[in-house]
């Protein structure tokens, strides 16, 4: 697939059926990263109009259905059956009904590991992980922008004002955290991390850019927005202090803390003035609302798990060695 | 006197902060004065916060009962 993006849209045929199935694989998440990247920064050695070709819109397609197929069965078995599922009761409030989903969800933390427990290494390779989106951070959402209505679109925007320093690039999100990785000895450039990424990382940022790129799952892209302000003052509080303590001070630590107090007031404005007043104004996106909220909790926990693991296999392997 | 419609400057949120927009100067119960510094702020009321004025989502942590 990306052999086939080196080539020009013009002279090139679409991907063959083995490139199509190999992409539904384990390199399904890899392939629908890179595709969806056409869309934000490209590729130096990519033609731009491989944005827009249509031989790969089939391909993408295929990618997006498995990957919100999926995402809709984890959510259909969180809710379950007659009463079956894990999911607090609704009480009609959209607002109160989002903070007690988000409240309720009892995940692994990757947060608490790096507060308490996590070497400089693994705080490092945590950080390179992460990387895949803080160096894109917000952009998934500005996608939105044009796609609400007066009320929860001015929210949007007071959001992303302030997501995107407001109008001072060096207080942009993104730009603190490439400020942090270079302070640290990391490579600051957009994607350089990508060949390390685990897969549910990967799946983390297509979901974003799924519910991003796609106009019919707004609903869905602004409840993922509610739950990731509302999950980050605090966790973002543990990350400071773990940064401190593993002796990763400067503008990493004000990357993190500059999110506890940004993020007290996103998650308000996101989860009142956005999602409340979106679903107000369209009912019945209620539901893809709550399906984007646990998304973005559900995949959380599971990259949390992942390299909760992977770091637990490291300390076996070096304790047998 | 301004319509019920007018978009809120400040807004209490339900069991948790205040919102204020705006560029404002807030000065607390120490009579230390804080300037915003964002386009919309949030402001403790839960008196828990560890970045007083500013909230820093510790209610979350409350039991309903003692959140504002």
């Amino acid at each position: 697939m990306l052999d086939c993006l080196r080539g020009a849209p013009d002279d090139a045929v679409a991907p063959d059926d083995d490139a199509v199935g190999d992409a539904r694989g384990d390199d399904a998440a890899i392939t629908l990263w890179a595709l969806h990247e056409l869309h934000y920064r490209g590729f130096d050695e990519v033609d731009e109009r491989w944005e827009w070709a249509p031989q790969l819109m089939g391909v993408r397609a295929a990618l997006e259905t498995d990957l919100e197929r999926r995402l809709r069965e984890r959510y259909a078995a969180f809710m379950g059956t007659d009463g079956g599922g894990r999911a607090p009761e609704r009480t009609g409030d959209l607002a109160r009904d989002l903070f007690a989903l988000v409240d309720g969800h009892d995940g692994p933390s990757l947060a608490e590991q790096v507060q308490l427990r996590a070497s400089r290494e693994e705080v490092l390779a945590l950080l390179r992980q992460r990387s895949i989106y803080h160096l894109k951070e917000a952009d998934p959402t500005s996608w939105v922008v044009p796609r609400l209505e007066a009320g929860p679109k001015a929210a949007l925007m007071e959001i992303q004002f302030d997501e995107y320093g407001g109008g001072r690039p060096e207080r942009l999100h993104h730009r603190l955290f490439q400020d942090g990785l270079r302070e640290v000895g990391l490579d600051p450039t957009y994607g350089a991390y990508v060949d390390e990424a685990c897969t549910e990382v990967l799946e983390q940022n297509n979901a974003l850019s799924l519910f991003g790129l796609h106009r019919r799952l707004r609903g869905a892209a602004m409840g993922h927005l509610a739950a990731f302000e509302a999950t980050s003052s605090l966790p973002s509080k543990k990350m400071a202090r773990g940064l401190e303590r593993v002796g990763l001070t400067g503008a990493l630590v004000d990357y993190y803390t500059e999110h506890v107090l940004a993020d007290a007031v996103h998650d308000q404005l996101a989860v009142r003035a956005v999602c409340a007043a979106m679903v107000e104004a369209e009912p019945a996106l209620a539901e893809d609302v709550f399906l984007g909220a646990y998304s973005c909790l559900d995949l959380e926990a599971r990259t949390a798990r992942r390299l909760l693991a992977d770091a637990e296999d490291d300390a076996t392997g070096e304790a047998v060695a | 006197m301004s319509g019920a419609g007018d978009h809120a400057d400040i807004v209490l949120c339900p069991e948790g902060p205040m919102l204020v927009r705006g560029d404002v100067v807030i000065e607390d119960a120490e009579g230390r004065r804080h300037r915003t510094q964002r386009p919309v702020s949030a402001v403790c009321r839960c008196h828990k916060s560890a970045m007083k004025p500013w909230c820093d989502g510790t209610h979350r942590l409350l039991p309903k009962k003692l959140r504002p």
